[in-house]
């Protein structure tokens, strides 16, 4: 069957196709709710939900040994006709902790669509486990993707609420910053991190933290530092409730939007604008040097490559590379830029999406040509073994995210990888028992 | 009643079950649910998924088209999407927790389908509640009753197996084995619902001489062709050499007499110091086959709905972690899916029993094949 594909020039923005039953690749190296939800050190996680939601959230715990840390409450039909909701959430919960060995210092509490929709009163849930525990912290999560385009999506909502039990412990430390957001640690060769430890500048980041402690110090960071979009409703909240300013400086790999956020990170810091000419330079370098070696070699990304896909293809075809390809079913408004620009010099660039009906018949795995796929869905619909296991950024940034980015396209195209035993572990950087 | 648990997992949904029976049958098959709820069957419940594409979609509901009842919406993309697949069997609908919240009317839905996309439409009622066992036999029986001809001449040595899914074989070659040891056995597999079959051989099941059910899943298909065709069926599944033995001798003796049996049941008493946690059908016939090849009394725990269950009176049914943890300290041998594990007190012998539709894809690599093998050589004994 034919990929449904149109050049980028007759794409219209934000979503170049229109919706219908979706298909689901199975790429599994973006992290869920519960990926998100682990990084708060000691935190436990109950769900109460329906089983054919509980199943895929426990099952990710299990994958990734982490079943000491989950545990659930089923609903059942009745739980909506008998005004039971609350208290199948109140008293399962109370069993579970009373179950556990250890109390934990933080339980996330997730409900999902169908309680939300019959109007549970998740408020009030809380407030009576809060006096049942006293020294345990309570948090509303939210396991609802029906509600995706009504609000704050499940993936905004985890990303907020994951910094909720952060205490105000003013006054805030002048020198010390957190990053928000970010599944994965942040790569620390990065410029910008060398640039703050010359300035005596701490970095938190949630990703580092090994104990609950060590996670509140976050509380007593002055500013909030966020990469991409989905952290920015944490950010804000955090803003309003502790006093932490916030900056967004979303992940770019153009040079202009790279050295731009460092400025406003440096007048935000009050402090005198680095010169990053040096780390400018070798990411220029690396990739031209990835050029000489890739070639002409057609290359398709994938929106789940990246933060800013459109961003890193425009910088790709920038540098002279032959990028034909990007898998993509919906933009955000940060790409606005990119996709005009991306319309007006590369108008014949493929848009191709990954959710159509069409596409589940659309990778055959007989390639005619070598092709270098970025992304773990690139590499499955193109069926190419050269590729790139970027998922999310993988925690690059600035100028070294580029010159990183170049090396990984490099080793993947030299040294094929097993699709399928890559692409089909869920989390990328989890442990995973399979 | 509160199920909940502290440390173990949960069986698959009903909507997993009608999507893993249809799957290799070239229908489509759509779950009205959110966007992205399908990534938990297509990685959890489905181990064909990556390297066998099927037609098994999501319907990406949003609360604003619950909220609004825009069923429209649903229909025009599910006859959309049949027009863009072409040369399909079947359209299979089924709900999940929010449809069945507001109210969602899927025989209403599937006979404006049908009518406007001119596919038969299988209209299932699931709610992402209850376990794989009532999608399967759901699914399994709408089928049956949509394409399974009348008329067809029986054959004695005809046999049908029944409730062949990866949720409780898994793709390690068991169900292949059950074929094998029926063909060596003289008779010849007519279908297999819903494994390795195609739905035109499925369509003959009729034609069957007796019916082999494997898995409670298919309980209502076994007595729905029983009702139907007069197709006597045999409970079993032939776990070891000497209970598989034992399950030939039915086959051959219901295909004869036409009298259903369970031998699953009839071939033991429940007793002593093991258990065997898991879906009954085979958790009973490998108690069977425990006490008849390694001498061990055991009894069956059940997991699952009641209602499905293969099971002797005073056995337990056992819906929730604390129901488990309390038969676990009764016995000092437990086989079960290894998630069951953390239940049981260090000093219990618990052998590892992997099962897809509690423990997914984690111990995949570890599933052996049961049938007809020598049980002595596959479990070690505490």
């Amino acid at each position: 069957m034919e990929q449904i594909t149109i050049p980028i020039k007759e794409a219209s923005f934000p979503q170049p196709f229109p919706g219908g039953l979706e298909f689901n690749a199975p790429a599994r190296g973006m992290w869920n709710i519960v990926h998100t939800g682990m990084l708060l050190p000691e935190a436990h996680q109950i769900f109460v939900c329906a089983r054919g939601c509980l199943r895929g959230v426990i099952l990710t715990a299990a994958e990734m040994n982490a079943m000491d840390r989950m545990s659930w409450v089923g609903i059942e039909e009745n739980d909506f006709f008998d005004s039971s909701m609350e208290e199948n959430v109140i008293e399962g919960v109370t069993d579970i902790l009373n179950k556990l060995s250890g109390k934990p210092p933080v339980v996330l509490v997730f409900v999902s669509c169908v309680q939300l929709f019959a109007g549970i009163d998740f408020p009030e849930c809380l407030r009576e486990l809060s006096k049942r525990f006293p020294h345990t912290t309570f948090v509303d999560c939210y396991m609802n993707p029906t509600m995706r385009k009504s609000g704050l999506t499940p993936d905004q909502l985890m990303r907020r609420q994951l910094f909720v039990p952060l205490k105000n412990t003013a006054p805030l430390e002048k020198n010390a910053i957190n990053l928000l957001g970010s599944d994965f640690a942040a790569d620390r060769s990065c410029e910008l991190f060398t640039w703050l430890d010359e300035n005596k500048i701490i970095c938190r980041e949630i990703t580092k933290c090994s104990s609950f402690s060590a996670y509140q110090e976050m509380g007593k960071s002055s500013l909030n530092m966020t990469w991409i979009p989905q952290a920015v409703a944490a950010a804000e909240s955090l803003e309003n409730r502790l006093g932490q300013k916030h900056l967004h400086l979303p992940i770019s790999y153009g040079e202009e939007e790279i050295e731009n956020n460092y400025k406003l990170l440096a007048q935000a810091l009050d402090l005198n604008v680095p010169d990053f000419s040096e780390a400018r330079q070798s990411a220029g370098q690396a990739l031209a040097h990835a050029l000489k070696i890739i070639g002409n070699t057609p290359i398709a990304l994938d929106y789940t490559a990246a933060p800013r896909i459109l961003s890193l293809t425009r910088r790709l075809l920038e540098a002279g590379f032959n990028v034909t390809q990007v898998f993509a079913d919906l933009f955000i408004p940060g790409d606005r830029k990119d996709f005009e620009f991306l319309q007006k010099n590369f108008p014949s660039l493929k848009i191709t999406p990954t959710l159509h009906v069409n596409m589940r018949f659309a990778n055959n795995g007989h390639l005619d040509e070598k092709i270098l796929a970025v992304g773990q869905k690139a590499a499955f619909f193109t069926g190419s073994v050269n590729f790139v296991d970027l998922v999310w950024g993988r925690g690059f940034y600035g100028h070294s995210g580029v010159a990183a980015i170049a090396g990984l396209m490099i080793e993947a195209f030299r040294n094929p990888k097993d699709i399928e035993s890559v692409i089909t572990h869920k989390g990328w950087g989890c442990e995973s028992c399979l | 009643m509160r199920i909940a648990a502290s440390v173990i997992s949960i069986h698959s949904s009903d909507t997993a079950g009608v999507c893993s029976a249809l799957y290799e049958l070239g229908g489509l098959t759509v779950v009205h649910d959110a966007s992205g709820c399908n990534s938990t069957y297509a990685t959890h419940d489905e181990p064909r998924w990556y390297a066998h594409g099927a037609r098994t979609y999501i319907s990406a509901l949003t609360e604003t088209d619950a909220i609004m009842g825009n069923d429209e919406r649903f229909i025009d993309n599910v006859v959309s999407a049949a027009k863009d697949l072409g040369d399909l069997p079947f359209i299979a609908i089924c709900g999940s927790p929010l449809p069945m919240m507001v109210g969602t009317d899927f025989n209403a839905l599937g006979a404006e389908i049908e009518r406007r996309s001119g596919i038969p439409v299988l209209a299932l009622h699931t709610n992402g509640i209850k376990s794989y066992l009532a999608g399967v036999n759901q699914a399994l029986c709408a089928l049956a009753e949509r394409f399974c001809r009348d008329g067809l001449k029986k054959n004695s040595r005809k046999v049908n197996i029944l409730g062949a899914t990866p949720l409780d074989f898994s793709v390690n070659g068991e169900v292949e084995n059950i074929r094998r040891i029926l063909e060596e056995n003289g008779f010849e597999v007519n279908s297999c619902w819903s494994m390795g079959s195609s739905l035109e051989e499925l369509s003959s099941a009729g034609a069957a001489g007796v019916n082999l059910l494997i898995s409670s899943s298919a309980k209502e298909l076994a007595q729905y062709f029983e009702k139907r065709f007069s197709i006597p069926f045999v409970a079993g599944v032939p776990v070891g050499r000497a209970f598989a033995a034992c399950c030939i001798r039915a086959l051959k003796k219901a295909a004869g007499d036409g009298e259903s049996s369970m031998p699953c049941l009839s071939e033991r008493t429940p007793a002593g110091d093991a258990a065997v946690i898991g879906e009954s059908l085979f958790a009973s016939s490998l108690c069977c086959a425990l006490q008849m090849e390694q001498n061990i009394a055991c009894h069956l725990l059940n997991p699952l709905e009641k209602e499905f269950a293969f099971m002797h009176s005073n056995e337990m049914n056992v819906p929730d972690e604390s129901a488990v943890a309390g038969a676990f300290a009764k016995v000092s041998r437990i086989y079960g899916d290894p998630l069951y594990a953390p239940v049981a007190a260090a000093e219990k012998c618990f052998i590892p029993v992997p099962h897809e539709a509690f423990s997914g894809r984690c111990f995949r690599k570890k599933m052996r094949s049961l049938c007809g093998k020598d049980l002595k050589k596959e479990f070690e004994i505490c």
